[in-house]
């Protein structure tokens, strides 16, 4: 990081150096308007300024190949600026297929981060270098944007639904983690930090933390404490659907609609059970709001997800959440 | 057209009634745009106090100056002071009623009762906003954004957004009388296309404010109501949609900040104009281009949301219709250097305001492209970028333009010129501090530094420590007018009917005007911005 | 208050105001003045029809449970009262435009009856929500189906709206009583009956947008078997 004198941050992201190219396009374009407009201002002023108290130019009523040109000229540069940068934002929405997955938790003033083979950090975000991150996001109260400059990237962590974010770090070592979005007292205090690792010491930092179980394990385990074992089985002979393998596939809802059983559906069928209810079941399941937290709920979707059985289609699991 | 002005004329509105009462239940649409300037300066002045404090808890990397909570209250009122009771009332409320009437040839509005109420329901906004101030203040950002404000702030949450509820209704009226009258008032011969652009300016306004302003009050009235009844509206814990207050709080708000600049626009080709003795080039393109902002403007509202997990296909609609916006902007611009073009310039204050606006104008519009880029908005959203940008729109443009709109029009409003030495230092002092707060914070955005930050780290310190140095010199700027133009009521040198060689309506009636503006109905006979060599000739001998 | 204007705001209320110079000038800008001050009730109500929309989309079974609670009968007799009372409105205007003094007065005042009429059956409905804790608050109960929370969502914009609504009404009214004396003073004539125009775009507006909220609020889902939001 250091404290030296600079006008980008650190290029840290497969995508940044695109993000800054766009930028310089940008500066440059800018800088040669505003100097353009500014002389020939200067120029127009000098050349033509009053020379008499009773002057009166000739009028000129405009002409249309003039108002055309400088119509024509803005509309196709910014329309260059477009698609330029909606080439840029897909890039930087979309995650790939395959992507090494993390969960993020906002609240007032802390980022909580899960891994899947179990580590949780508070504040501090340990990625591998070299491979796509996946974070999925959610806040326990306010709005929070989880913000890493060096990476060119932002998503904003809303409460009630997962969002998503994902990079790829390029160069090892510790940057910038801000909140972004406004969420009270102590918005400027909830940072922190991001440590892009090489991958052999990014193993053994996972290492750490063995013996804690997985995301998966501890899924599995809520999953029977809270009695979902009872009417979601395998066999199918429960009351309520078979979750093997319903991870990414569309579901038939009781109202004819079909939604894809993404984290957010699965979050929102624990939390509101009556909200989409498959077709053939009855909406008899309670609402477990407020009996699980935001951590286990990561640990049952990470747990259904983990089902894999049921018949495979193939399809890799599609970005799914929010704004993705 | 009658040219027989006389200054002897004696009677004129300031000087038909000395008592309080004449002024508090005024009708005179001249007396009620001073009412405005007079509350708008305080508002603008308290603002001003917040800003300070701001620029000066941020010159070191901790928060040592101010706990966390007295400086997140500080930016929220700075904010909510400036952009509801200052900004969107500026040249609308003060300038646009006192000329509007007087423009198209009209004794008054339509609606002077209406006129006056509208001051009194912004006053009752005002000082509820003022007493939440100073009942401990509010900390939930001018945006209100759910459910911070509707749940989990303690602040007065809702006396504010009582106070700017009702400051809303103000400016609906204001611009149900500017669309009434300028539809239904205009002298004879007052043609659409004989209007000054500055109607055209404030007719697009209007616009604005009779449709956009309902629909924040609604947003507004539902956060209270969440907040008061608990019940889920915004707040996903009861059940509602935080993304949906933003939709509805920028379809209001971000046409709001055309109501803040479209009337700048105006003002600045009536500057040009004079002070180039030139039709404004391309009059039609500059009368359309501003109805096309004020259209474009309310089709643009989920820019604000390209990383709030709104549809990616919705942001890719948002952002190319934001760079439409862009289009007529260009074309006003390159229109006044145009007028400026074999023109005959003259370099009185009100110009070196045009010229500061069309640089700072400049820059805000360009670094709007920036933001309108979906991928690199990514990256600077909710930082100093931001901060920077608007500031160069709502500082740059609309306060430049509403000081050049005084300077231009102050000897229309009291028959005094001012000194024009202390006036044009002002406006280069306003210029080089602007650009000296301003600029450094497109840099610190692009460095990562996010917006409504108490403490940064370190590397952040330098642009900041330049931002405060430069937010002094800005402050001078905003000071020495008050002095010169006070100092300018009693002593200034008398300005006659038409100083600056005007050919708007308003320069044909005398400076200050009489009550009903004319001694009689004017009948326009030709184009706005005809200049005429025989009249100079005339004022000269 | 300027003495320029003190001839104009003095005595009878026809009188042209100063900043006029005829009478179809200021006849047509209040018209204009009307129709944009119901643009922008129509914004106003906008906001709230949109936040209905998008959690109808949201909670659908849950609304339709809380929609089917909510008295068809009453709704359409309140919609049949609310049209009779804009056509008792339509013929006050014209009454006015012919100078029919005491029909004036007649038609205002069954307008005023019906306009009473459609609040007491709002009462009436409102009282039945009290009684079924259908007020969204912390006694709210919502057995009918559907997520409760949710159902208290409807509720909160069921009051909102209808309510709203009623204010207009209830404002309507004491517009009204005000015409009502002046007509009897024979104050419009064919000459001037400016306000009691003005008056009837806002009747007929606010009729408008009951006609929009009835189907909104009481009718839609209306085609799902009842109790079938109970999945």
């Amino acid at each position: 990081m250091g404290t030296k004198f600079a006008f980008f941050p650190e290029q840290a992201s497969s995508f940044a150096s695109s993000v800054d190219n766009f930028y310089f396009f940008m500066v440059a374009l800018s800088v040669f308007f505003s100097v353009a407009i500014f002389l020939t201002l200067v120029f127009f002023s000098i050349k033509f300024r009053r020379k008499s108290a009773t002057e009166v130019p000739a009028p000129f009523h405009g002409g249309m190949a003039l108002e055309l040109t400088w119509t024509v000229i803005p509309f196709i540069l910014v329309m260059v600026m477009f698609f330029w940068s909606a080439r840029l934002y897909f890039t930087i929405v979309t995650p790939p297929a395959e992507a090494v997955e993390m969960w993020v938790t906002g609240k007032q003033w802390m980022w909580k981060i899960q891994h899947l083979a179990g580590n949780r950090e508070i504040n501090e975000l340990h990625v591998p270098v070299g491979k796509a991150v996946r974070l999925t996001m959610t806040s326990e109260d306010v709005l929070h944007d989880f913000y890493i400059p060096a990476f060119r990237t932002k998503m904003d962590v809303l409460p009630g639904r997962y969002t998503q974010l994902w990079f790829k770090a390029t160069k090892p070592g510790k940057y910038h983690l801000f909140c972004a979005e406004y969420c009270g007292n102590q918005h400027s205090g909830m940072i922190g930090s991001v440590y892009v690792m090489e991958p052999q010491d990014y193993e053994a930092w996972l290492a750490g933390a063995a013996g804690q179980g997985t995301l998966v394990e501890r899924g599995e385990k809520l999953f029977a404490e809270l009695a979902c074992n009872n009417c979601h089985r395998p066999d199918g002979t429960g009351r309520g659907p078979n979750l093997e393998g319903v991870f990414a596939k569309a579901v038939q809802l009781e109202s004819g609609q079909k939604v894809t059983a993404d984290e957010n559906y699965i979050r929102e069928s624990i939390l509101n059970p009556q909200a989409k209810v498959v077709a053939g079941y009855q909406g008899i399941m309670p609402t477990f709001q407020g009996l699980v937290t935001e951590d286990q709920l990561v640990q049952l979707i990470e747990y259904i997800k983990s089902l894999k059985g049921g018949p495979a289609t193939g399809t890799q699991s599609a970005p799914s959440a929010d704004g993705v | 057209m009658s040219t027989a002005i006389e200054s002897k004329e004696t009677r004129n509105y300031l000087n038909a009634g000395y008592d309080l009462k004449s002024w508090l239940l005024t009708l005179d649409h001249k007396r009620i745009g001073l009412l405005y300037l007079f509350s708008i300066s305080f508002f603008f002045l308290l603002g001003g106090l917040f800003a300070v404090g701001i620029r000066l808890e941020l010159l070191t990397p901790p928060g040592d100056l101010f706990q966390s909570e007295t400086y997140n209250k500080l930016f929220t009122m700075h904010g909510i002071i400036m952009v509801f009771f200052f900004l969107i009332p500026s040249i609308p409320a003060v300038i646009g009623n006192f000329l509007i009437p007087i423009m198209i040839g009209a004794r008054d509005l339509a609606f002077p009762r209406l006129n006056l109420l509208s001051w009194y329901v912004f006053m009752v906004g005002g000082t509820l906003a003022i007493s939440a101030a100073l009942m401990g203040g509010i900390d939930t950002g001018w945006t209100f954004y759910t459910p911070y404000s509707s749940t989990y702030s303690n602040s007065n949450v809702m006396v504010t957004a009582v106070g700017v509820f009702i400051t809303g209704f103000s400016s609906i009226l204001t611009g149900l009388n500017f669309l009434v009258s300028i539809h239904r008032m205009r002298a004879p011969g007052m043609t659409w296309f004989r209007l000054p652009l500055f109607i055209w300016a404030h007719y697009a306004t209007s616009l604005i404010m009779v449709l956009g302003t309902p629909v924040v009050a609604v947003t507004i009235l539902l956060v209270g109501v969440e907040r008061m009844f608990r019940i889920g509206i915004f707040d996903p814990a009861l059940g509602g949609d935080p993304v949906l207050f933003q939709h509805l709080f920028w379809f209001y708000s971000h046409p709001a900040v055309y109501i803040m600049i479209l009337p700048a626009l105006g003002v600045m080709s009536e500057i040009i104009s004079t002070f180039t003795r030139r039709e404004v080039f391309g009059y039609k393109f500059v009368a359309f281009s501003s109805v096309a902002i004020a259209v474009l403007g309310f089709l643009v509202w989920g820019h604000h949301m390209f990383v709030s997990s709104q549809s990616v296909y919705a942001s890719l609609v948002f952002s190319i219709i934001t760079y439409l916006v862009g289009v007529p902007s260009a074309i006003k611009v390159f229109n006044w250097l145009a007028t400026i073009y074999k023109g005959s310039v003259s370099f009185g204050t009100p110009m070196i305001y045009a010229f500061g606006f069309i640089g700072l104008f400049t820059v805000g519009g360009l670094t709007g492209l920036f933001l309108a880029a979906m991928g690199l908005d990514v990256h600077v959203h909710d930082t100093y970028f931001v901060v920077a940008h608007f500031h160069y729109i709502m500082v740059g443009g609309a306060i430049m333009g509403y000081l050049g709109a005084i300077h231009f029009w102050w000897p229309k409003m009291f028959g005094r010129m001012y000194p024009e030495v202390p006036a044009k230092t002002a406006a280069w002092l306003v210029f080089v501090g602007f650009n000296f707060t301003f600029f450094p914070q497109f840099l610190l955005g692009y460095l990562g530094m996010p917006r409504r930050y108490h403490q940064y780290p370190e590397e952040f310190q330098i642009f900041n420590v330049m931002s405060s140095i430069g937010a002094s010199v800005l402050a001078l700027g905003y000071a020495l007018p008050v002095f010169y133009l006070v100092w300018s009521l009693k002593k200034g040198e008398i300005a006659g009917a038409n100083p600056w060689g005007g050919t708007g309506l308003e320069w044909k009636t005398p400076s200050p005007p009489p009550t009903e503006n004319f001694e009689e109905t004017p009948v326009v006979t030709e184009p706005a911005y005809s200049y005429h060599k025989e009249e100079f000739e005339l004022v000269k001998s | 208050m300027s003495s320029h204007s003190a001839h104009a705001t003095a005595g009878h209320p026809a009188a042209l105001l100063h900043q006029f110079d005829t009478a179809d000038q200021q006849k047509d800008a209040s018209t204009l003045g009307m129709w944009l001050f119901l643009i922008t009730e129509i914004m106003f109500f906008g906001g709230l029809f949109i936040a209905y929309i998008v959690y109808r989309n949201a909670y659908f079974d849950s609304f339709v449970a809380a929609s089917h609670t909510l008295n068809i009968p009453l709704g359409t007799f309140n919609t049949t009262v609310l049209i009779c009372s804009s056509l008792t409105m339509a013929m006050a205007v014209h009454s006015a435009q012919v100078g029919n003094r005491s029909r004036i007065v007649l038609f205002l005042v069954l307008t005023l009856i019906l306009g009473a009429a459609f609040l007491g059956v709002k009462v009436i409905e409102y009282a039945d929500k009290f009684e079924h804790h259908h007020v969204p608050g912390p006694s709210f109960q919502f057995t009918e189906g559907g997520n409760p929370k949710n159902a208290e969502l409807f509720f909160s914009l069921y009051f909102g709206m209808t309510g709203l609504h009623a204010l207009h009404m209830i404002i309507g009214a004491g517009i009204l009583l005000v015409l009502i004396f002046n007509a009897s003073k024979g104050w419009y004539t064919p000459e001037y009956y400016t306000p009691v125009e003005m008056f009837g775009l806002y009747w007929h507006f606010v009729d408008i947008v009951w006609i929009f909220l009835f189907p909104l609020l009481y009718l839609l889902g209306g085609h799902l078997p009842p109790g079938s939001g109970g999945h």
